[in-house]
């Protein structure tokens, strides 16, 4: 057990605001894209189930949004509370993608007002499709601009340092680092899958708990459909980023996948655990694959731990984040395929209990598997803060109740997750979709139902 | 002008652009308790919804974006700032987290929970608080240098006049920026009754306003005296804040041209603000930061400034766009749509 000095208490403190916030962000840059999608399809097809479908979406949203943009605010003050050396290193390096990251939210968060409120405003209803597309951009351009922060700190370049001081700076070549297209891949394409596979879910919990009507039945078609097109964009983006990280940064991938001797034709494990002297037991294991997935070739050289200090590495328990993070993008992409597959066989129901179920449980494990994801970003580039010129240690904060706003952060966290978690179920029960279906579009509910139930 | 000294301006536009949206929904905020704890809330609270609603995320980023420019510009900042207000920083955000959430949960949530509108009336006077913490350290005398990094005297903070007398300002100029933008909007909406009690209120925190700040004016002499001669040199532009707070204030009270005063009340915290600012100068944080050797290089600097006018180029439009939709549309206003 470390002893909780500032430091760890720093890092604590980080993850926990990492942790929940990153929950908000996910959901913040995938579902605008869905709520677009839903609606475009509900103009062009004068399908008012989908209109519907995106009206209550964003309902939904804005509350996550809420939650979004002021756990976002905590982490852009933490970096300089918590971590003022490092900031002020390289807040003279990474300010330019900080900056406009703001700006992208300011532009999303402007038209996502605009959104909001004027769904019955225009004479065109595709003129209120328009407003999201700059949510859209916005806030994909958000998650660009912040990630290609975090693909910094593991990939720092772009200026040059002699002692403390900073002497020249490229502001762009720092922001184009090398993880950076990797990286801004797999963010972006996870978001749009994780934010499918909760929709999902949900219309999926939706059958089950009611009698299946056809506003869920549409909804789940269209959300395991893109489930299952960004699980397998997500799947591609991983596979660049590993490749990635055994060209540059080979002890994070060896540390993931437990490899200690470099070697030819390295294989893959997934689980398993390590006894007293190093060695793995169980777990199942790939032969050579791990090479081919490093890069592209089953009897390519894999760099292993053996070729770092052991104090520049880290710790091996990140082999069980990697390997659940793979296993829930499989899972994802396996049921929604076999949804695909049921759907499109006639004599099969894909609406069977245990599918449904499946489905239901996709969804909180796709946001499980980006925390996983994260957790094994952020272990991996220990000791670093900045690879290669500052030490996580090196950049906190001295001061003395970092502590105590642990305890603080941890109360307020709870408080507005469980909040969250009661408003858009008291928002959605008080408000169930049949009754707003007759509501708003009386006249089409019907007619719409007989043809699906045939 | 060097790139140090349009980043500072920028950075103050956009503080000062925060003062003003922040104030007038945090004032919102306080009067919408307010007016429930007196049962006046079926006058305003409709009309203080119908304008906070779309606007209340774009308040935030206005905040985001001066202390991420802050930190660009001048990197130093990070580390002083950083390492000593861990503390009222950290309380800050935790009252902007549950102002900006629970803002959410009883507008798009659950409708008229006594709680929510407390917690949403409450921060928007804490808020203001404790952020002009920052402002009142960046004076000096607050911080100490030790071989462990900088600390803040707390205790010193929590006793001094000044720190208390910018407190007591941040907090009345709040109630009275406002509840003149309400006048205005009241006015608009061609609401009789609520128009009533807003003047009202703009009326009654004009007086404190102006007490504050020649308490803190005073305070200020005693604790930082070159800053306070700078701005005696700076005397002609208080005089026009003054100016103008007479005129909105003038205005007000004879009933009519309720938006001219509020624009008034923006060009008297322009004025104030501004002066202020200038007199500061060259600090950050006294004696610790200047702007010149806090900046940042050169190279970044102008990155900045060109992502800054872009990115006014992309705003500018989408601003006036959402204005038009929901300030200047008297149907939205009125409540008709």
């Amino acid at each position: 057990m470390p002893e909780l000095d500032s430091v760890v208490l720093s890092r604590m403190l980080t993850s926990l605001t990492l942790v929940f916030h990153i929950i908000f962000a996910t959901i913040g840059v995938g579902v605008p894209l869905m709520v677009s999608i839903a609606e475009y399809i509900g103009i062009k097809k004068k399908d008012s189930h989908y209109i519907l479908l995106a009206r209550r979406w964003t309902r939904g949203f804005v509350i996550t949004v809420a939650i979004g943009v002021v756990t976002g605010t905590a982490i852009g003050l933490q970096l300089s509370l918590l971590w003022p050396s490092f900031m002020q290193i390289a807040g003279n390096v990474i300010s330019l993608p900080l900056f406009l990251e703001t700006f992208a939210f300011f532009f999303e968060a402007i038209f996502l007002g605009a959104y909001l409120y004027t769904w019955d405003r225009f004479k065109k209803p595709i003129y209120h499709w328009l407003l999201s597309i700059p949510v859209v951009i916005g806030s994909g351009m958000s998650a660009v601009f912040i990630t290609t922060v975090n693909a910094f700190m593991n990939a720092p370049q772009g200026f040059t340092l002699e002692g403390r001081t900073i002497t020249t700076i490229d502001p762009i070549a720092a922001m184009l680092n090398p993880a950076t297209p990797t990286k801004v891949a797999h963010v972006l394409t996870s978001s749009y899958f994780t934010s499918a596979a909760i929709l999902a879910a949900i219309a999926a919990y939706s059958i089950l708990r009611k009698k299946s009507n056809v506003y869920h039945r549409k909804a789940l078609k269209l959300t395991v459909t893109l489930t299952l097109m960004f699980g397998i964009l997500t799947a591609v983006a991983g596979d660049f980023s590993a490749k990635y990280l055994a060209e540059n940064q080979p002890e994070k991938l060896a540390a993931a996948e437990w490899l200690f001797e470099t070697e030819e034709g390295a294989d893959l494990i997934m689980f398993g655990r390590l006894n007293e002297s190093n060695e793995i037991v169980g777990g199942i294991r790939f032969p050579k694959l791990l090479s081919f997935l490093a890069n592209g070739d089953f009897n390519s050289e894999v760099t292993g731990l053996d070729q770092f200090p052991e104090s520049l590495t880290p710790p091996l328990w990140i082999h069980y984040m990697f390997d659940f993070m793979i296993t829930i993008g499989m899972y994802g992409i396996g049921v929604s395929l076999l949804y695909i597959l049921f759907m499109r066989l006639k004599k099969w129901n894909e609406l069977n209990k245990p599918l449904l179920w499946l489905l239901v449980a996709n969804g909180p494990l796709a946001m499980l598997g980006i925390e996983f994801g994260w957790i094994y970003a952020e272990v991996g580039r220990q000791p670093w803060i900045l690879k290669g010129y500052m030490k996580v240690a090196e950049g906190a904060t001295t001061s003395p109740n970092v502590g105590l706003m642990f305890l603080l952060f941890l109360a307020l966290y709870t408080a507005l997750g469980v909040t969250c978690v009661v408003v858009l179920r008291k928002m959605f029960r008080n408000n169930p979709v049949e009754l707003e279906l007759e509501h708003r579009y009386p006249n089409v509910t019907k007619k719409d139902d007989s043809k699906w139930t045939t | 002008m060097d790139y140090v000294m349009i980043g500072i301006t920028a950075l103050w536009l956009f503080l000062y652009g925060y003062l003003i949206v922040a104030s007038i929904d945090f004032g919102a905020g306080f009067f919408a308790y307010y007016a429930k704890r007196t049962k006046k809330d079926h006058v305003i609270n409709k009309l203080i919804s119908r304008y906070l609603s779309p606007v209340w995320e774009v308040t935030n980023v206005f905040f985001v974006f001066f202390f991420v420019g802050l930190v660009g510009f001048f990197p130093d900042t990070a580390y002083y700032f950083g390492q000593t207000l861990l503390v009222p920083g950290s309380i800050a955000i935790v009252l902007l987290a549950i102002r900006g959430s629970f803002y959410a949960f009883e507008n798009y949530g659950s409708k008229e929970n006594p709680v929510y509108l407390f917690l949403y009336g409450a921060t928007g006077l804490l808020i203001p608080a404790s952020l002009s913490t920052a402002l009142t350290i960046s004076e000096g005398g607050f911080i100490q240098e030790t071989e462990n990094g900088v600390i803040l005297m707390t205790k010193k903070l929590l006793t001094s006049p000044y720190s208390w007398s910018v407190v007591f300002l941040a907090i009345v100029s709040v109630l009275f920026i406002s509840a003149t933008f309400l006048t205005f909007y009241a006015n608009r909406a061609n609401d009789k009754q609520a128009l009533a009690l807003v003047r009202n209120y703009a009326l009654f925190w004009s007086v404190p306003t102006i007490i504050a700040s020649l308490t803190t004016f005073i305070a200020l002499s005693q604790h930082n005296p070159r800053h306070y001669m700078n701005l005696i040199d700076l005397w002609w532009v208080f005089g026009l804040s003054i100016g103008f707070f007479s005129l909105a204030i003038w205005l007000i009270f004879q009933g009519k041209l309720y938006g001219i005063a509020f624009l008034c009340v923006m060009f008297q915290f322009f004025f104030a603000f501004f002066g202020y600012g200038a007199g500061h100068l060259p600090y950050l944080l006294e004696p610790y930061i200047t702007i010149y050797d806090g900046a940042t290089h050169e190279s970044m600097g102008y990155a900045l400034v060109i992502a800054f006018i872009l990115g006014l180029f992309l705003l500018i439009p989408s601003l006036l766009l959402l204005m038009k939709m929901f300030l200047f549309d008297a149907d939205y206003v009125k409540g008709k749509k």
